[in-house]
């Protein structure tokens, strides 16, 4: 994953609050393969009327958004299903930080895992921050270093776990990392096994019905 | 003596591999189910060309894309549906992953599945890429979804890191009323904390209501968990629980069985045990519930009305009730037993097991709905038991469709959907925008009081019903 560490890039404003993962992408793209781009369906729902028409005055359609990297919203951002899609519809779209007061606890793992930011802001924060940058896309600066966040005269503090912040500003991946505690967790895993040995799933005596 | 452990605390240590130096914990885990959707898991997996570590301690389930019109692929008219049930056969037969496909008899929700075939049992770390995981947490397990990286990392190792959460005890004094079940404390508490009033908290439901309630009204109340932002929730095992698992298909046997008993009954938080945060209810003040709104904060009980937004004194909820309201059609003010309905739909990993659609059935025995609607089945072996009590009959002949077990009407990704603007009476768990379909209105509640919602073709008190019988999910 490619590190992060400072971003200078165009931030857009979206203020809503709950803003769950179905809006961040409906269901029915979810059966698409990761190559065909899940940008395309970011909000797909908010940013078009029924026909497919997109909506002018959405501020993804403003000038300059599709190259924005950095979305700026209200509380609870990312809550309820665990679709890691909704992350892949931001990062594929080009955003590489999210900022909202609080953000669903699975979509904030997902964000990491794909090394998109979730910064959390208090609300007082989250508010001026929306209002410094309107309703167009406008220049933002994230520092992952300082956790600092400015929008021209608008500077505050954010936080994020020490884990993630390291994951992020090293681009770091998990499965590599546990994978060198291979010895460690077929230890573990021997002396659970011994431990609790019920809990090892038993079959029933009927032949398992698998078609495969 | 050491030191009074809560329940969450119990099992979370019980499952530490190892601690990094910032404080991350590596967790081993017992049981992973993994579904259509988990493709881009394995497909993660295949770029390393890594294989499934533990292929035994995996579970393969057809749900979120499976037909409820019938168990015949050929019968799926879209190709990349088709293709997304095809792919979980195919990823779980190349890995040797037992897998309870379309066509299995044991077939399910994965949520309503794992318990009933004893697969989920106390004291287990349970994952599944489907943020309704927490519902296994009923057993007393530690139990959460995970998006598609960690799905892929739990097939690679096995385990998974894990910050560890604060934990809360929501403790529900007293008896439920009738009428009242456990998804109205869920709605009751999630209204009153917010939907992320739990965000980063591990959450244990306690006190007597709780206690009394069935396997099957647990499961509901810790579905509901991640609702409200909880990254669990459980219950603490009891004879309930021992009860229920005693003869489950893939429960432990025979001496085997009497081992794991003596282990579950230590799985309680001791008495002197210290919470993040407590927050207690009383059974008192749970009445039938239903939401108003687009997050399943935004629910209130059954006799009230729905918000004025000119009476907020609070301008972000003011605009939060007004975009809500706006969406939904509702206009302020508004009686809630005064919204008519378009459609019902009973089914899901919240509300389909046998004892919901019990409950459903007694209050539409002899009625007809005045709305089209459907009933899902959360398991295959639900739709049995049903089918044997004749509940299906008392459906059919209220006018609603009987259709097989799956996620169905309540994600839309199998293609049951609820039409652009209409609105659904549903026994579901998210009540978000275009949740069941583009432009859909859902209204979530108990089987029982969605029942009543058909027969009346408008949101309606079961308790102003004359059938109440066996509506409160308790024993």
């Amino acid at each position: 994953m490619q590190p992060l560490t400072v971003l200078e890039a165009l931030g857009c404003a979206l203020p809503a609050a709950n803003v769950d993962t179905d809006q961040l992408i409906p269901a029915r793209f979810m059966k698409e393969p990761r190559s065909v781009g899940y940008g395309q369906f970011l909000l797909y729902d908010v940013r078009h009327n029924e026909q497919g028409t997109p909506d002018p005055e959405f501020i993804l359609h403003r000038p300059g958004a599709d190259d924005a990297e950095v979305l700026v919203s209200r509380r609870n951002f990312g809550a309820g299903s665990s679709r890691e899609a909704a992350v892949y519809a931001l990062v594929d779209y080009g955003f590489r930080c999210v900022i909202a007061p609080s953000f669903g606890d699975i979509f904030a793992s997902n964000a990491v895992n794909n090394g998109l930011l979730p910064a959390v802001v208090e609300e007082d924060d989250a508010e001026r921050l929306l209002a410094a940058l309107g309703d167009h896309p406008a220049n933002i600066q994230v520092d992952l270093v300082e956790q600092r966040i400015r929008v021209a005269e608008v500077d505050v503090q954010f936080t994020v776990s020490s884990v993630w912040r390291t994951k992020l500003l090293n681009g770091w991946d998990d499965i590599d990392m546990t994978r060198q505690h291979a010895e460690t967790i077929a230890c573990f895993a021997d002396d659970y096994a011994r431990k609790f040995s019920w809990a090892a799933p038993q079959p029933p005596e009927t032949n398992i019905i698998s078609k495969g | 003596m050491s030191t009074p452990t809560t329940l969450f605390d119990k099992v979370w240590r019980a499952h530490e591999i190892h601690r990094s130096e910032s404080g991350q914990s590596l967790l081993w885990i017992d049981r992973h189910f993994v579904h259509e959707g988990s493709f881009h898991a394995f497909n993660k997996l295949g770029e390393r060309q890594l294989p499934v570590a533990r292929p035994d301690l995996t579970f393969g389930i057809a749900d979120h894309y499976v037909p409820t019109l019938s168990r015949d692929l050929e019968s799926v008219a879209d190709p990349k549906v088709r293709s997304m049930i095809e792919q979980l056969s195919d990823n779980t037969q190349r890995h040797g992953v037992t897998l309870f496909g379309l066509d299995d008899p044991r077939q399910g929700i994965v949520h309503v599945m794992g318990p009933e075939q004893g697969l989920t049992q106390p004291g287990l770390v349970m994952v599944c890429g489907d943020s309704h995981t927490a519902t296994h947490g009923a057993f007393g397990s530690i139990a959460f979804g995970i998006g598609a990286s960690e799905v892929a990392h739990v097939l690679a190792t096995q385990t998974l890191w894990q910050t560890k959460p604060k934990v809360m005890r929501i403790t529900v004094e007293g008896k439920l009323a009738p009428g009242t079940t456990a998804k109205d404390i869920a709605l009751t508490w999630i209204a009153r904390l917010g939907a992320d009033g739990a965000r980063g908290y591990a959450i244990e439901y306690a006190g007597e209501a709780i206690r009394s309630l069935s396997m099957e009204a647990r499961l509901t109340l810790c579905n509901l968990s991640i609702e409200g932002g909880g990254r669990c929730g459980m219950i603490a095992p009891d004879q309930t629980t021992l009860d229920y698992l005693r003869d489950k298909p893939w429960s432990p046997k025979g001496e085997a069985f009497e081992q794991a008993c003596a282990y579950w009954s230590t799985l309680h938080s001791d008495p002197e045990a210290r919470f993040d945060l407590e927050v207690t209810l009383h059974a008192d003040e749970i009445a039938p519930t239903v939401t108003w709104g687009v997050s399943p904060e935004e629910a209130l009980p059954i006799d009230q009305a729905v918000p004025e937004p000119e009476q907020i004194s609070d301008p972000a909820k003011a605009r939060q009730a007004r975009e809500s309201l706006a969406y939904m059609g509702l206009t302020a003010g508004q009686k809630l037993t005064d919204i008519v309905i378009d459609r019902v739909f009973i089914g899901s990993c919240t509300n389909a097991r046998i004892e919901d659609l019990r409950a459903a059935a007694s209050v539409l025995a002899g009625h007809k709905s005045r709305v089209p609607g459907m009933v899902s089945p959360g398991s295959t072996l639900v739709k049995i038991q049903a089918e044997a009590e004749g509940l299906d009959r008392i459906f059919i002949e209220a006018g609603l469709e009987w259709r097989h077990s799956g996620c169905s009407m309540c994600v839309g990704m199998n293609g049951d959907l609820v039409a652009s603007g209409e609105r659904c009476a549903s026994t579901t768990n998210r009540n978000f925008k275009g949740r069941q379909g583009p432009g859909a209105r859902t209204h979530l509640m108990s089987p029982a009081m969605v029942a009543a919602a058909a027969i009346r073709g408008q949101l309606t008190d079961i308790r102003t019903l004359s059938s109440q019988a066996d509506t409160t999910g308790a024993h």
